[in-house]
């Protein structure tokens, strides 16, 4: 070794803070480095994630030297000041002038803030609070008049706003502002009388909102679904994944007495960085209903009726005894990676068939080919959320990233932010979520995704994510995975959270039938048994023949947390434990394994779909067919080429096609239980062009009617004249209240008509 | 005859003549010489001009205006130039008579600063109450353009220049530039984090150079006549003139322009001193913002350095003159009153600071302030000063310390006399005459 002095790292600057030396890369905000250094300084506005605002000034410290020989006379906010090498920094810790300015701040605050803490849902986790006690006077010294506002007002269906608990961080509208880019609320009135509010007249309806609520610093912001139903010092938290889609969101549960009363976003600086969508905050009461399943059902007579595990099990055993290997199962995407690999088990080693299927959904037999190569399934160099950010562009494809994976919506508009990503959608119109990405679009009829992937330049700095919806538009996946022949890189994303550990797990169809394949056995009779868990029947492309066909089985088996339409049509049903009282992994559209915990313990709690399977593999003289521990295998990837992959199928001339998706909020049954939260869902509206519109006579404040052809009943909408809708498109939502597109025979890429409706 | 040795009117040479804001009128005293002349010489060389001249900011920072033109990207295009003409300070109103009598000295000024900037689209930011002096000035812009002054191809020279004249929604915060930059954009109106400085990212985050506008009305002079006349004028580091508007007890108040070298005296004086049978209490020498000064300062010399040895500011130049009839605790309540209305409530000291200020003033005005009242007084203007988001609400910190500081006795008195009982408030109206007076007593 010699004694080479080190060499200064150019991009570092070291500041002192207290007497400490922090080496930091430049640029850094002083109150940043002090967090480098261990040292705490008090904030309201600031948060990292967020551009500085200086509003609050509750962070000023004392700055005798700016790094020039200079100092400030006066005490300056850390959270605007930017790291200087030679900088020296004195905090409220060793500067009597920076813990005096501390301390005014903090009386000034206070002076209209109504003190009612204990009624506050943020006391005992407040920052006004604690650094009320940390960094205050023990007397306040204010004796006048206090702001007095009605409260709460109501920022949407599920946010209130105390007006007089607000100490105006500005933290809310800048995140509705940089973050979520719905900026529906702002300050408004000035001086004393500044209040959050409307920016306009809409409500703050954003997929977002929730986050508000959690990085409010004091209890201002609340939301209708926890507001006065716990303490925080009586919740106990447990660090887990959100199960809402596929992006692998980290989440805190919070549970008192046996239930989760909320869900905050948790801090995972790789996947959702601090924020969560209002889809994973909120929705996690449907379990909660009348139509838990508690104990086995057992058909009696035509019947479904409470019956004991072993009277239970025997059923099951007998009836799948029966149909032997002449059984499909299907899992639904929701499952854990353990639940998913101990069904793959169940089916191939303990029934010994090959039909098995987490789908439940559109599907193809091109996307069973390309799904198994994605690199997220492989794990071979997935795209991440920080490849994302860095990118240079990002190709969207039969994929909306704020309905579908929102969590990848706001890295992608960080990154368009912070920079400069260029993103192009092919879509069939330009959505909010686009105008937000400022996003390029080139209007794609759904079915023609691969023609316009093709069509586009792509190099070794372009990005593609494709959604699930490409299984419904031919030869879009082999275009999808084609483009890594020009050298860009690919990702599949599948809505559910669980379809990615399926597919490794094997409960995929690598020499079986897929889920559409396996109802229509079940008519025909090839098929003889069903062993069906997780699947909403009204998912499936045609609801109606799926249901036909579980009537037609001759046995079905479910194993359920609530009485589904596939339960009802069950022959057994057993009662499977909530993904709150299970353990386990869920694998994110990145293939990054994700821990899900298990948040309640209750005695009472259901068996797991794991434990009930080995159970049934017992009754059925299997024993250990399905292990504890699945080890977890991929599916062997099947060859396609883009060559030989199925080209789109000719629209009629002059047919309108529909494009559909399902939104963020809709009448999914996960989010039964929580109305506040399914009032926030966008205007369910039709979008055509005007030309189109032109053609059907259709104007503006008109509702159109959605049908396979003209005279048959349809569904009927608001129409919404939107020129930015491909030619010859028509979209919808695919579900929402009281209707599914698909029980009346509509899907994407299929001709539709349209008609003006006619008041009755 | 002391007038003309003290006075010298250059902004408002022409206020007196029969319609000034004309254009006709206007170049008949010589108006738009000094654009011309300006585009006859290259854009550096008129840069070169203004910097050399050492004219300061005249909206209250007193910042070297060519030298703020030089920050601007020299081939970054494009970039603004913005006026500020959001006056709205108690007792200041030098702009707005500017802007009545003669808005085409300002347009001439915002052409050549221009030209010599390098922009071709300027702002005319103005204070939007000021409804006559916003109609004056759109007149005045529209005279311009038909005449070729404005537009494509100025005078020939091939130069472009398009000015949007823009009512503000009344905001006093709205002349701080990153505020008034807020605003123009439709934005909120209040300040914005520095760096990046408007020079850098401005209006619609592009380079822009936001002027007071006496500071851009004073351009055109210093082109006619030349810098060296600017340097002649003046103290060693203040040059040339500017105008002092006199507002208060004394009997002929207006605006003067004067050279900075100028004392308070002389423009007391030529204001015809305080009323008869009173004598002076206290003044400001800029605005509320920069505090009290005492008869102890009347000598004091009106320029950006001298003002800042006796504790206060030229700001904008505006002296409200007291008599002894004033109540200086009823003085001070109406400022912070004030500052309190026009915050912008993005920061913490000012919007809770001046909110709690005013509720213990008015005990002191009403004679029911509290044992340690004005010892909290002067500790809620300490927790407020120096760590606000902007200089706002310093101004109502420094009416409060200096009005303290001269008159304690008074504000002591406020603990068992309300200030009314103590200085009746009919004595102080400035046409209260001594007859009045004598039969109220």
């Amino acid at each position: 070794m010699t004694d080479q002095a080190i060499a200064p790292n150019p991009d570092l600057v070291t500041v002192t803070i207290d007497g400490i030396d922090v080496a930091v890369p430049k640029g850094t905000l002083v109150i940043r480095a002090a967090e480098e250094a261990g040292i705490a300084i008090p904030r309201f506005c600031d948060h990292p994630l967020l551009d500085p605002a200086g509003a609050c000034r509750q962070c000023v410290v004392e700055i005798p030297d700016a790094g020039n020989g200079r100092g400030f006379p006066m005490p300056q906010a850390s959270c605007t000041t930017v790291a200087a090498q030679g900088m020296q920094v004195k905090t409220a810790a060793t500067s009597e002038k920076a813990r005096a300015a501390q301390e005014g701040i903090l009386e000034l605050l206070l002076i209209n803030h109504p003190l009612d803490c204990p009624i506050c849902d943020k006391g005992g986790e407040c920052p006004l609070q604690n650094q009320a006690v940390a960094n205050g006077r023990l007397q306040g010294r204010y004796e006048g008049v206090k702001r007095k506002f009605p409260t709460p007002l109501r920022l949407s269906p599920q946010l209130l706003l105390d007006r007089e608990r607000c100490v105006f961080c500005q933290r809310c509208t800048r995140f509705a502002e940089q973050i979520a880019g719905d900026d529906l609320i702002s300050l408004t009135e000035r001086g004393a009388k500044s209040q959050v509010g409307f920016y306009g007249n809409a409500p703050f309806t954003s997929y977002f909102a929730g986050n508000v609520v959690q990085i409010c610093p004091v209890g201002a912001l609340t939301s209708e679904a926890y507001r006065f139903s716990a303490r925080p010092f009586d919740l106990v938290s447990t660090v887990t994944t959100c199960d809402g889609c596929a992006a692998g969101c980290q989440l805190r549960a919070d549970h008192r007495h046996g239930q989760v009363k909320r869900r905050q976003a948790g801090d995972l600086p790789a996947v959702n960085e601090e924020w969560s969508c209002d889809r994973g905050r909120f929705g996690f009461v449907s379990g909660r209903g009348d139509d838990r399943v508690t104990t086995p059902l057992v058909r009696k007579d035509g019947e479904l009726v409470p019956a004991s595990w072993p009277e239970a099990l025997e059923a099951a055993a007998a009836g799948l005894a029966k149909a032997g290997s002449q059984t499909g199962v299907l899992t639904g995407g929701r499952l854990t990676r353990e639940a998913a690999a101990a069904y793959a088990a169940f089916a191939r080693q303990t029934l010994g068939t090959e039909d098995i299927d987490c789908r439940a959904r559109a599907l193809s037999a091109e996307e069973t080919a390309v799904v198994p190569t994605a690199p997220a399934v492989l794990n071979a160099s997935p795209v991440t959320y920080a490849d994302l950010e860095q990118a240079k562009h990002v190709v969207l494809v039969g994929f909306e990233p704020e309905d579908e994976a929102p969590i990848v919506f706001l890295r992608l508009r960080k990154a368009v932010r912070k920079n400069k990503l260029q993103v192009t959608a092919l879509a069939p119109y330009r959505s909010l979520g686009s105008k937000k990405l400022s996003a390029t679009v080139v209007p794609t009829a759904p079915g023609q995704e691969a023609a316009a992937l093709a069509g586009l330049d792509l190099d070794a700095d372009t990005i593609v994510l494709g959604g699930e919806r490409l299984a419904a538009s031919p030869g879009a996946l082999a275009a999808l995975a084609g483009v890594a022949a020009k050298g860009a890189r690919w990702a599949w994303l599948p809505r559910r959270p669980g379809e990615i550990g399926a597919i490794q797990a094997g409960a995929f169809p690598v020499a079986g039938r897929d889920t559409l394949a396996q109802l229509a056995a079940l008519q025909s009779g090839e098929l003889q048994a069903l062993v069906i868990a997780g699947v909403e029947l009204a998912d499936l492309p045609d609801p109606a023949a799926a249901a036909a066909a579980l009537d037609q089985a001759l046995f079905v088996v479910s194993l359920e947390t609530r009485l589904s339409d596939a339960a009802h049509r069950a022959d057994v049903v057993f009662p499977v434990a909530l993904l709150e009282e299970t353990a386990g992994t869920f694998v994110n559209w990145e293939g990054r394994a994700l821990p899900v915990a298990q948040v309640l313990s209750r005695t009472r709690s259901p068996m797991t779909d794991i434990r009930v399977l080995q159970a049934l593999a017992e009754a059925l003289g299997r024993p250990g067919t399905v292990p504890t521990d699945s080890p977890t295998r991929a599916a062997a990837p099947r060859t396609v080429s883009v060559e030989t992959a199925p080209t789109p199928a000719p629209t009629p001339q002059g047919a309108l096609v529909l494009a559909t998706h399902r939104e963020l909020l809709d009448d999914s049954r996960l989010l039964d239980g929580e109305p506040a939260l399914i009032a926030s869902a966008r205007p369910i509206v039709a979008r055509l062009n005007p030309a189109t519109a032109k053609a059907a006579g259709i104007e503006p404040g008109d509702r159109v009617t959605l049908s396979t052809e003209a005279g048959v009943p349809g569904v009927t909408f608001d129409a919404l004249i939107d020129p930015t809708v491909a030619d010859g498109v028509v979209w919808a939502p695919a579900r929402a209240r009281g209707f599914n597109l698909a029980a009346a025979g509509l899907a994407a890429g299929r001709p539709v008509a349209i008609a003006k409706e006619v008041a009755a | 005859m002391s007038d003309k040795q003290v006075l010298v009117p250059v902004l408002t040479a022409n206020w007196g003549q029969d319609q000034s804001w004309k254009l006709a009128q206007y170049e008949r005293t010589g108006g738009y010489r000094a654009l011309k002349t300006a585009l006859k010489r290259t854009p550096e060389d008129v840069l070169t001009e203004v910097k050399d001249s050492q004219l300061r900011g005249r909206g209250g920072a007193g910042f070297p205006t060519g030298t703020k033109w030089s920050f601007v990207p020299k081939d970054l295009n494009p970039k603004y130039l913005v006026v500020n003409g959001d006056e709205s300070e108690p007792g200041t109103c030098k702009d707005m008579p500017l802007l009545m009598a003669s808005p085409h000295t300002l347009v001439e000024g915002v052409i050549i600063s221009s030209y010599a900037i390098g922009v071709a689209k300027a702002f005319s930011y103005i204070r939007g109450e000021a409804l006559h002096p916003i109609r004056r000035v759109r007149a005045a812009v529209e005279e311009a353009y038909q005449a070729g002054y404005l537009g494509k191809n100025i005078l020939g020279s091939g130069y472009d220049l398009d000015i949007v004249v823009h009512a503000g929604a009344g905001a006093y915060i709205c002349g701080e530039e990153t505020a008034l930059l807020n605003s123009l954009e439709g934005r909120r109106g209040q300040p914005r984090l520095r760096p990046p400085f408007p020079a850098v990212a401005g209006l619609y985050a592009l380079p822009t150079v936001i002027n007071n506008v006496e500071s851009i009305a004073t351009v055109p002079a210093i082109i006619t006549r030349g810098k060296d006349w600017f340097l002649s004028l003046g103290t060693e580091k203040s040059k040339g003139v500017t105008i002092y508007s006199l507002s208060g007890h004394v009997k002929r108040p207006g605006q003067y322009e004067a050279p900075l070298s100028v004392t308070f005296r002389e423009l007391f004086d030529l204001a015809g001193g305080i009323r008869d049978g009173h004598h002076l209490k206290f003044f400001t020498a800029g605005g509320s913002s920069t505090g009290i000064l005492t008869e102890e300062a009347i000598d004091v010399t009106m320029d950006y350095e001298s003002l800042l040895k006796v504790g206060s500011q030229l700001g904008t130049k505006a002296m409200q003159i007291f008599d002894e009839t004033t109540s200086v605790v009823r003085t001070c309540l109406r400022w912070v009153e004030f500052y309190k209305h026009e915050s912008c409530g993005k920061c913490t000291p000012c919007r809770e600071g001046t909110w709690w200020l005013v509720q213990l003033l008015k005990r002191f005005e009403a004679g029911q302030a509290q044992e340690g009242d004005l010892e909290k007084l002067l500790s809620v203007a300490d927790e407020i000063n120096g760590v606000s988001f902007c200089p706002l609400a310093a101004g109502a910190v420094t009416c409060v310390t200096t009005a303290v500081k001269h008159f304690r006795s008074e504000f002591e008195a406020g603990y068992n006399t309300p200030a009314w009982e103590l200085l009746p408030y009919e004595r102080s109206t400035a046409w209260a005459t001594p007859a009045v007076e004598g039969a109220a007593k």
